[in-house]
């Protein structure tokens, strides 16, 4: 098959490249520029292009490079920011492999006459009569599968995960028995367009959205400190919030931008036996049962 | 013989021609010696190095004191924006489409950007409004690198003239030497930038001509070579190698020319043609011979480059950026074109190789990858 592999720059996308070439597929690579402003991590920038066309050479494989930061700031960043700018809690990565991964580039991947597109994930496809399923990666720790929750049969016929059934050891010896660059290269965490030189979360944020003061309250409304930027608090986090050394570490469970409180518990306040769901995929059958 | 493709990208950078590569050998192998020395191996590099200067000066229509030597056309535009800010303070101005090696040290150093019209060619009327005392340097391209459209120079210079009394004109004419009389075209501009591999010559060298009496400061320091304003050993090499592909311009640019338009048109008018809704960027009577630039509504360039790579055709879009992608053409914006339109940009550029064959197979290629791309909404 001819296949387009998402190469990052990164220990796995270079495996999967690799092993989908060993296994005798046309493979070109293509990492993709999405980010044009200041940052030190992920996959935007100029040394991980160079990873990226450096395993290329290495694997011989042709390399190319397409620039979605058009889309990228329209459909990841801008969303990103204005989710924090009402209170909620984004992904980016996932809203990324919405719309940039699974949707722009396997789009023009068909366009380009690609037959698949692969990605470094670390989850599986299978096979079932009643069609794909998303399986994890068997490495649990670095299991990926939920960011690939948003993925419909199409789009499931169209993807390889070449690195779904090693773990994360076995793809750092494989990379290193093939004598790729990276093959000790640090995972990417943390959000790949804001630099932690920048002030990080907080700075980018404060950037796009302004500072409005909030105050941080527990469960009963008592008044326990305040933080200067409400848009930079998200759900869950322990971080940055001024309240010096409680006995207890305490969680923000709740942002309320309009009235500017924040509110923070115990770990346990987080827990929560009802959610509301928005965005949701049936990636398989349609329920049986109404939903509304 | 292998299946070499048809490259249309002369204007990224051409292949060196055979006069330039037999002039350059000797310079690596005998003539080696560092031509500032001063026993006869380093005259004998020193007097190839003249005899090139003397080339490069007819070349540019210069006095051979008037040429500074440098590592291509980034540095001199560099050496000529900034080397004059250094000498004359003040403020420097340029516009909106000049190379990035004009533009940024403009906007670094706080100049002035003129707007152009829709055409690419500057506003004289918004020329005229950034022109004052304070102005040192003014800097307009003759010919555009990625639309070929060829700016009034003679106009420019005497709306300098006569509003902005210490300004020295400037032009980038690293792409216009291939196609135009830049001794005569340039005539009006006291500081003139070129680069050996858009017409032949090897990368990493190229001259700039610095009339007599105009105030430039160097921006390296060093041994002092070329009259102080380029310090650092010549490129001997590059610099031989650039004069002999000068002279085979000079030789046989008339000609060219009339060749390469003929084709250019065929290719041009094949594409408006063949592909509905394409744009031609620009009058074509105002480009340079080689150049073919045109926008194709709902394609993006990225997209058509590959599949034209992919069919055996080289070309480009915008100017690439330093991680290989294609990055949104200021040039283009410049001209008011949208971001959508503009995004389906294709710069064709033809060179002293391209024969019919090249046109041909984009001709056949071309109109088949657009509608592809457009058939799956999107690039």
């Amino acid at each position: 098959m001819r296949v387009l592999a998402a190469m990052s720059g990164g220990v796995d996308s270079s495996v999967a490249a690799a092993l989908l070439a060993e296994q005798g597929h046309d493979v070109v690579g293509v990492t993709l520029k999405l980010w044009g402003g200041e940052s030190d991590t992920g996959c935007c920038s100029v040394s991980d292009v160079e990873d990226a066309r450096r395993v290329a050479d290495r694997l011989g494989l042709q390399h190319h490079v397409f620039n979605f930061g058009d889309a990228f700031d329209e459909r990841v960043v801008g969303p990103y920011v204005d989710h924090h700018a009402v209170g909620l809690t984004p992904n980016p990565c996932i809203e990324c492999n919405r719309h940039i991964k699974f949707d722009k580039l396997m789009v023009r991947a068909e366009a380009l006459g690609f037959d698949a597109v692969a990605t470094g994930h670390h989850a599986r496809l299978a096979a079932a009569e009643s069609g794909f399923r998303v399986r994890r990666g068997v490495d649990a720790a670095k299991d990926q599968s939920y960011v690939l929750y948003m993925l419909d049969q199409q789009q499931m016929a169209r993807l390889m995960l070449p690195i779904g059934h090693l773990t994360k050891d076995q793809v750092r010896r494989r990379a290193a028995a093939l004598g790729l660059r990276n093959s000790a290269k640090p995972d990417s965490q943390d959000v790949c367009f804001i630099a932690n030189r920048a002030g990080g979360r907080k700075g980018f944020l404060s950037r796009r959205l302004g500072e409005s003061p909030a105050t941080v309250v527990d469960a009963d409304g008592a008044e326990l400190g305040s933080v200067e930027a409400v848009q930079a608090v998200t759900i869950g986090q322990r971080r940055g919030l001024n309240l010096g050394g409680a006995d207890e570490p305490r969680y923000v469970t709740k942002v309320d931008i309009d009235a500017g409180r924040i509110t923070v518990g115990r770990r346990e306040d987080l827990y929560t036996s009802t959610q509301d769901v928005i965005n949701i995929c049936w990636a398989g059958m349609l329920p049986l049962f109404a939903v509304s | 013989m292998p299946d070499t493709g048809a490259y249309l990208d002369h204007a990224a950078s051409t292949p060196l021609c055979a006069e330039a590569s037999d002039a350059m050998v000797p310079m690596h192998r005998e003539l080696y010696a560092n031509p500032t020395g001063a026993h006869r191996m380093a005259r004998d590099t020193r007097r190839r190095i003249d005899d090139a200067r003397d080339v490069m000066a007819e070349a540019l229509g210069a006095a051979p004191g008037e040429i500074v030597f440098t590592s291509g056309g980034t540095e001199g535009d560099n050496l000529a924006v900034a080397g004059r800010h250094l000498a004359a303070g003040g403020v420097a101005v340029c516009s909106a489409v000049e190379h990035h090696a004009v533009l940024a040290p403009v906007e670094h150093l706080g100049g002035r950007v003129v707007a152009v019209h829709a055409s690419g060619v500057i506003d004289m009327d918004a020329l005229a409004a950034a022109l004052d005392d304070e102005v040192t340097v003014v800097s307009v391209m003759l010919a555009n690198n990625e639309t070929g459209m060829v700016q009034p120079l003679e106009q420019v210079a005497e709306a300098a003239r006569s509003r902005a009394p210490r300004a020295v004109l400037h032009t980038d004419a690293v792409q216009a030497f291939a196609w135009l009389d830049v001794a005569s075209q340039a005539a009006c501009a006291d500081l003139v930038s070129v680069s050996a591999h858009k017409f032949g010559g090897p990368k990493g060298t190229g001259a700039l001509a610095v009339r007599e009496g105009v105030a430039l400061s160097p921006l390296l320091l060093g041994g002092g070579q070329e009259r102080g304003l380029r310090s650092g050993t010549h490129n001997a090499a590059g610099i031989v190698g650039m004069a002999a592909a000068a002279e085979v311009v000079l030789k046989s640019r008339a000609k060219q020319v009339v060749r390469l338009a003929e084709l250019r048109d065929r290719l041009a008018d094949g594409l408006l043609g063949a592909v509905e809704g394409a744009v031609e960027t620009g009058e074509r009577s105002g480009k340079v011979a080689g150049s073919a630039h045109l926008c194709f509504e709902g394609v993006e360039s990225e997209a058509l480059l590959f599949l034209l790579e992919d069919a055996g055709v080289y070309a480009s879009a915008a100017s690439s950026c330093a991680s290989g992608a294609q990055d949104p053409s200021h040039v283009l914006a410049a001209m008011g074109y949208d971001r959508g339109l503009a995004g389906g940009s294709l710069r064709l550029s033809l060179g002293y190789q391209t024969e019919a064959a090249d046109i041909d197979r984009a001709l056949a290629v071309i109109p088949g990858a657009v509608a592809r791309l457009r058939a799956y909404g999107t690039g």
